[in-house]
């Protein structure tokens, strides 16, 4: 990194934030769209002319103008704190996800490790929300979300062991390299356990118990209000936005496809769309489990999965090798 | 390890609170809240998410719909009457008129008769639909509401054309409806009814064909029989626990002596689970039944002579002095008038006797040692509406 000039790495930066601050918004002007027309509605019409394409940007000047209400007997520094703390991790991981072996915020050799090590920070975020609240659903919320914590972060570190084993690197880049389309049979139950501990982390149906709004009104959120509150909406957002983008690179083989030298960031963004629309597809189908329903997941299904997973890329790496 | 040999030590081992001093949180679910639709309120004491103890508060909507009714004439009852539970608007009416034209000794003209039973059964469907699209809301499913709104739709437009309204209708008068069907209206009924029944599918995949939404309601806040019988709770849910009621078969009026007969489309659902699935799939096949129903009333009034649909009543209406209890099967249970008259042109007293008031009293015990998620799937398997328990 030390080779980059000052210039550079402040056109990289802006370039991470122009993506962070757009690909969020896509996201979400799909989610309204597509489970529009799923649920037999419009969806925005009007916002900006077109098929309403600027709804959210109208969103985000409503809430840039709304009051910022701090809880009387809230932990200030934690209440204030907090939607920084959770969207931060997801701006740091976008910059080190590449979408082809050029396009990429940042080169960093273990860039897998240092992804995982990010987007787990995000959930702190989430838990100083609801403890500095002083609210009783905040902190129901915050407690779900500790509990929640525990059954998919284990899974998805070993499914993510299990490819990084499998291309004998800990980069993002290189791990996209060495795929070949025969993975997506090898490491399909990886996939898969990586998917629905993502879903898990992200806190989205059928994963959305510490959100919960007809149980618990929010969550950790239920207090905010005004543009900290739209932080927490943009970090789910972005959220979505970085686990799909990992989960093109390292199971759908990123930007691999026809004319991938030039076009190779377009088809990384494609795959990743493909994943984000199923995560808002299973929003629309699904009900939401309850906390123990996904402990019992997680510990009967997607840790053997994962573990399962290893051994087998451990065999296939031993016997082509 | 090395302190496995004292045995009499105590030791925590897991995560949890556990051997740590923990005190009990009071929580308001209410009166508002995501969950209550409208302003119910439940004061839970909770351990974690463990429910200690519950307690139903209501009275936030009390309106005094019975004392009103004491200073009302019978024409003007009605337009109250019918809005306690405001989803069964129909059905609240006809249980006023026909407990006046029982005291009045009235006959009504059939042609109203089997109107009355074709717009109550509609006016049923029109109200599970509802619930079948908000219950699944309670556990996060967010589209069966949009499915079940197109279908309400469909039938809302019919009873709109007919009535002129779409929730509080006031069609009937004592001696009848309002005013004649529209011409060509029973051709259109029959069209809702069947592209509802088509479609009902469509939502009925997305609901019990689901593994979450089983998960979350299988075996959850099982009502058990007795307890449904010793708290008087009635309609889907008490046939959910396996209590075979229903007014329109036990004791019938209007046209169901005859639907429910031998040979008739009518039959009573009912399921022995008493859970949250149960009370969900009850709802759902009586869904069909009403539409079942419905169209055998359309046919029933197809065949019948033109004539009159009401009674023509004096300018001043008066019951004779005496007492009546009228009950009919409101979309969620028993909706009862215990009529008491002194010859006046106003009642001296009108109790209600409505069904989610005795449907939500059993919440007290059925709620401890819930989790509060389970809370909300079994409070909106409970089929409430909250101007119904107030009055």
């Amino acid at each position: 990194m030390s080779d980059l000039g000052w210039l550079e790495v402040v056109l990289r930066a802006v370039a991470v934030l122009a993506g962070f601050l757009v690909l969020p918004l896509l996201v979400g002007q799909t989610e309204h769209k597509v489970m529009a027309h799923m649920q037999g509605r419009l969806g925005p019409m009007y916002a900006g002319g077109f098929h309403g394409w600027a709804q959210l940007v109208a969103d985000g000047v409503k809430f840039v103008q709304k009051e910022d209400v701090v809880p009387a007997r809230a932990d200030r520094w934690a209440f204030r704190l907090a939607p920084g703390v959770a969207l931060v991790p997801c701006l740091i991981a976008l910059a080190l996800i590449p979408l082809s072996p050029n396009v990429v915020g940042a080169k960093v050799d273990a860039s897998v490790l240092l992804v995982l090590a990010v987007i787990g920070v995000g959930i702190i975020g989430t838990l100083m929300a609801g403890w500095a609240s002083a609210n009783k659903y905040s902190l129901l919320g915050a407690m779900r979300a500790a509990a929640q914590l525990v059954s998919y972060e284990l899974p998805m570190v070993l499914v993510v062991a299990s490819v990084a084993l499998a291309a004998g690197t800990l980069s993002l880049i290189g791990i996209t390299q060495a795929w070949t389309p025969w993975w997506l049979l090898w490491q399909l139950p990886g996939a898969v356990v990586f998917f629905v501990a993502g879903l898990a982390e992200l806190q989205r149906t059928p994963f959305d118990m510490p959100v919960a709004d007809s149980e618990i009104v929010f969550g950790p959120y239920t207090e905010y209000t005004g543009l900290r509150f739209a932080f927490f909406l943009l970090a789910e957002y972005a959220g979505i936005v970085v686990m799909s983008l990992l989960f093109a690179v390292l199971f759908l083989g990123g930007w691999s496809g026809p004319w991938s030298g030039t076009l190779g960031w377009l088809w990384t963004l494609l795959k990743a769309l493909v994943v984000a629309v199923v995560v808002i597809w299973f929003r629309v189908s699904w009900p939401r489990l309850r906390e123990d329903q996904l402990q019992r997941l997680a510990w009967v299904w997607l840790v053997p999965i994962a573990l399962l997973q290893l051994a087998v890329t451990a065999v296939g790496v031993v016997m082509m090798r | 390890m090395t302190e496995a040999t004292t045995s009499a030590r105590e030791l925590t081992v897991g995560v949890g609170a556990g051997g740590l001093a923990t005190a009990d949180m009071v929580l308001n679910i209410g009166p508002q809240h995501p969950a209550t639709h409208g302003v119910l309120r439940l004061r839970i004491v909770v351990d974690g998410e463990r429910i200690v103890s519950a307690e139903p508060i209501i009275g936030y909507m009390h309106r005094g719909a019975e004392k009103l009714f004491e200073v009302r004439d019978y024409r003007q009852i009605i337009v109250l009457a019918n809005r306690h539970d405001w989803l069964s608007a129909f059905a609240n009416e006809l249980g006023v008129v026909l407990a006046v034209e029982d005291m009045l000794g009235m006959e009504v003209p059939q042609r109203a008769v089997w109107a009355r039973t074709l717009l109550a059964e509609l006016n049923r469907v029109l109200n599970h639909l509802m619930f079948l699209g908000s219950y699944p809301l309670e556990l996060g499913a967010i589209t069966p509401v949009f499915y079940a709104f197109r279908e309400r739709e469909e039938l809302q437009a019919v009873m709109e054309e007919a009535s002129g309204g779409r929730m509080h209708y006031m069609f009937n008068r004592v001696g009848g409806l309002k005013e004649d069907l529209p011409a060509g209206w029973l051709g259109r009924v029959t069209e809702a009814v069947a592209a509802v029944r088509r479609r009902l599918p469509d939502l009925e995949r997305l609901l019990v064909g689901n593994e979450i939404l089983e998960a979350r309601t299988r075996g959850v806040g099982v009502l058990s029989r007795d307890l449904a019988l010793g708290h008087g709770v009635s309609g889907p849910i008490a046939r959910a626990s396996g209590v075979d009621v229903d007014l329109r078969r036990d004791t019938p009026y209007l046209g169901y002596g005859e639907l429910f007969g031998p040979g008739g489309p009518g039959r009573v659902v009912t399921l022995e689970a008493g859970d949250c699935l149960a009370r969900l799939e009850v709802l759902l096949e009586q869904t069909r039944v009403s539409l079942d129903l419905a169209d055998a009333c359309v046919d029933r009034l197809a065949g019948l002579p033109q004539g009159p649909i009401n009674v023509k009543l004096p300018k001043v209406l008066k019951v004779p002095e005496g007492q009546i209890y009228c009950a009919t099967e409101n979309p969620l249970g028993f909706n009862g008038y215990y009529l008491v008259s002194r010859g006046d042109k106003t009642p001296w007293r009108l109790k209600l006797r409505s069904a989610s008031f005795n449907n939500v009293s059993v919440l007290a015990e059925m709620l401890p040692g819930q989790l509060i998620a389970d809370m909300v799937a079994i409070l909106g398997s409970m089929f409430f509406v909250v101007g119904d328990i107030d009055k």
